[in-house]
């Protein structure tokens, strides 16, 4: 089965959690008053269900396109069928960046966990030269923390918690 | 309209918003040059700064500066590197890059510039003439009515930017409208589908979903297939005159195409990609003989009738949204999102509720079309040196504003968690092919959509109003056929082609 059905199988998962959600859990909880009105907060999602069922039946179980098949594909154009062939790695290896980043922003401080994810997400892409890469990264955080912390107003913690 | 425009210029034409053009149009140009970069990024980038300057004449100027920048950078990394931002500068590769290999890079970029420039010009002023006679018809509007026209724009969103995967597109739309309900509904303050995590009370933050829709994906696909942002030897950049011939030449091109790349743009859905192949094929059409074999090769026909038509259809984008609140385009459902935070609801009142805002924005549009050529023209030859950036300090940075954007509109990390899981499944739904501007489309009209949908309820005490109201009807019919006439053709000439092979 090819990827966009597995997903228009998930999506259909996901719309039974959230039709059971809003056919069974919802209109419980809802004030006698209310139940007179002729919409419900659950109306819309009801609806959104039952649609959303029918589409993902649709995408499911629908012929492939004729023309998807001997269309070129362009240069740049992800090929899962050779997903081997990429850099995969270094994407799951910035993913987790990203999130290891998430969980410092706060404790480690803005300044100290922006050159790190910086430094760090180009070492993982093969670059080098750290003599260049630290004071780009440092110049870099340090120019974006002055324009939202004192231009925009927005407080960020620069430095790690127990500095402060 | 000669009133409007007055107004427009008192309030655009101040030292501070000048700036926010120049401003807007020079970051929008460097980082639109990024391949990986469109429109729809920057501006998402953009919103946080916008939104924080709180005036929003001030915020609309800067984005749409930077809308104007960035289309323009893409066409720069198109011609230049053969490496198209943007789905709407991919047509411009196609002749752009063929003369910066014959060395005829300065040329090609100035009549890039050129186009845009008159694309973007014609737009404002047929926007200008058009946009009041919509408003008015608009304003026979009511929630029914609204409702129905909302479901018309996401049924057509969804039938055009499908291409023929209507199934797949509706799909989306409906996961974005299911987003939308996320969180405390206006209709009771209960909140709904929150699964009692605090975070989502106020449901998805849209800065963090058009993150994790488009620049997280795209900067994924850098990553993983550096072929992508390959980077071809830009040649040396020289000649940036065009003779009077080629000017003549392009000249009607560049009339025709302002013109059908703006109401194309003015469809729900259409936008930019549509408008620059179209105008592509019909102007490839048009030409005759050696003119004809030209195109592909390198022709400034074939370069000027892209750059025009999608500037052109920028503008006309801005007919719905700036009218009737529905956005035609990714790029216009985010500037939607970033009006409605500066309290301004676009829609057939805001002419008349807030005419500086409205005149001040098609102001802008003609300042900063100048702006761009003027700013252009000089830097051109500095312009391409940025692209030699390597890509492992590009990319991390790509990564880096992303986080930052979707951090700083909540000053939350929760945020962050729940733009990098989003991206992650915007990055698997675009490898199975799933259009992903429907759903952030789906996402922002969602409630609007259904605060209409029980506004009408309620007065009319039920579904009746569907048939009471024969505008609501007619609608409603307009979007069904929308979205089954593709899908109907489709199946009759399958089926005919099955009958072809059985040799019926």
């Amino acid at each position: 089965m090819a990827l966009d059905r597995w997903i228009a199988l998930a999506f259909i998962a996901l719309c039974c959690v959230y039709g059971y959600a809003a056919f069974f859990t919802m209109d419980d909880s809802l004030p006698p008053i209310l139940r007179r009105n002729p919409i419900w907060p659950s109306t819309f999602p009801k609806m959104l269900t039952i649609a959303g069922i029918v589409v993902g039946m649709i995408v499911l179980f629908s012929p492939k396109p004729a023309a998807d098949a001997d269309k070129a594909k362009a240069d740049g154009v992800i090929d899962l069928s050779r997903l081997g062939d990429y850099h995969v790695g270094q994407a799951l290896a910035l993913i987790g960046l990203m999130v290891a980043y998430a969980f410092a922003l706060r404790p480690v401080g803005f300044l100290s966990s922006t050159v790190l994810f910086l430094v760090l997400g180009a070492v993982i892409l093969g670059e080098r030269k750290l003599h260049i890469l630290i004071p780009v990264a440092g110049i870099a955080a340090g120019s974006i923390w002055y324009l939202v912390q004192e231009v925009l107003g927005i407080f960020l913690r620069p430095w790690p918690t127990f500095l402060v | 309209m000669i009133e409007g425009l007055l107004i427009g210029l008192a309030a655009a034409v101040t030292p501070f918003n000048l700036m926010m053009v120049v401003f807007g149009c020079v970051i929008g140009t460097l980082i639109g040059m990024l391949p990986g970069l469109g429109p729809m990024s920057i501006i998402a980038i953009m919103i946080p700064v916008a939104i924080g300057l709180g005036d929003p004449t001030a915020a609309l100027i800067l984005l749409s500066g930077v809308y104007y920048g960035a289309i323009f950078g893409g066409s720069t990394s198109s011609i230049l590197l053969n490496a198209p931002g943007v789905a709407g500068t991919v047509a411009t590769s196609f002749d752009g890059y063929p003369m910066a290999r014959k060395g005829q890079a300065g040329k090609a970029l100035t009549i890039a510039a050129i186009a845009s420039f008159a694309g973007g010009t014609i737009g404002a002023i047929l926007l200008m003439i058009f946009a009041p006679a919509l408003s008015t018809v608009a304003l026979l509007f009511h929630s029914a009515e609204y409702f129905a026209l909302m479901v018309v724009g996401l049924s057509a969103i969804a039938a055009f930017a499908g291409t023929g995967q209507v199934g797949k597109a509706l799909m989306m739309t409906i996961l974005g409208l299911m987003m939308g309900t996320v969180g405390e509904g206006a209709l009771s303050n209960m909140p709904r589908f929150t699964f009692g995590i605090m975070e989502l009370q106020s449901g998805f933050s849209f800065i963090t979903l058009a993150m994790a829709m488009f620049a997280l994906p795209e900067a994924l696909f850098l990553v993983m297939n550096p072929a992508r942002a390959a980077q071809g030897e830009g040649g040396k950049i020289t000649g940036l005159r065009i003779s009077r011939s080629e000017a003549k030449a392009i000249a009607p091109v560049i009339g025709r195409q302002s013109l059908q790349g703006f109401f194309i743009g003015v469809l729900p859905g259409a936008g930019a990609t549509i408008a620059s192949f179209l105008g592509y094929a019909v102007e490839r059409n048009i030409a005759k003989g050696k003119e004809q074999e030209e195109f592909g090769k390198g022709s400034i026909k074939g370069l000027a009738a892209p750059e025009t038509a999608n500037n052109a259809a920028c503008t006309g984008s801005f007919v719905p949204l700036l009218t009737l609140g529905i956005p035609g385009s990714g790029t216009t459902a985010i500037l939607l999102g970033a009006l409605i935070a500066l309290n301004v609801t676009p829609g057939p009142r805001l002419m008349t509720d807030e005419p500086d805002v409205f005149w001040a924005v098609i102001i802008s549009m003609y300042i900063g079309n100048l702006v761009l050529l003027i700013l252009n023209l000089p830097l051109i030859p500095y312009i391409a040196k940025i692209l030699t950036i390597p890509r492992t300090f590009l990319i991390p940075f790509i990564l880096f504003f992303t986080l930052m954007g979707s951090y700083i509109g909540q000053n939350n990390s929760t945020e962050l968690l729940i733009l990098v899981g989003f991206g992650v499944v915007a990055t698997l739904l675009r490898f199975a092919d799933y259009p992903l501007a429907p759903l952030l489309i789906g996402f922002i009209l969602g409630t609007m959509l259904e605060d209409n949908f029980a506004r009408a309820m309620q007065l009319y005490q039920g579904v009746g109003f569907i048939l009471e109201r024969p505008m609501t009807l007619a609608l409603l019919v307009l979007a069904a056929l929308l979205v089954l006439l593709p899908s109907y053709r489709a199946r009759r000439a399958r089926k005919r082609a099955e009958g072809v092979a059985d040799g019926d």
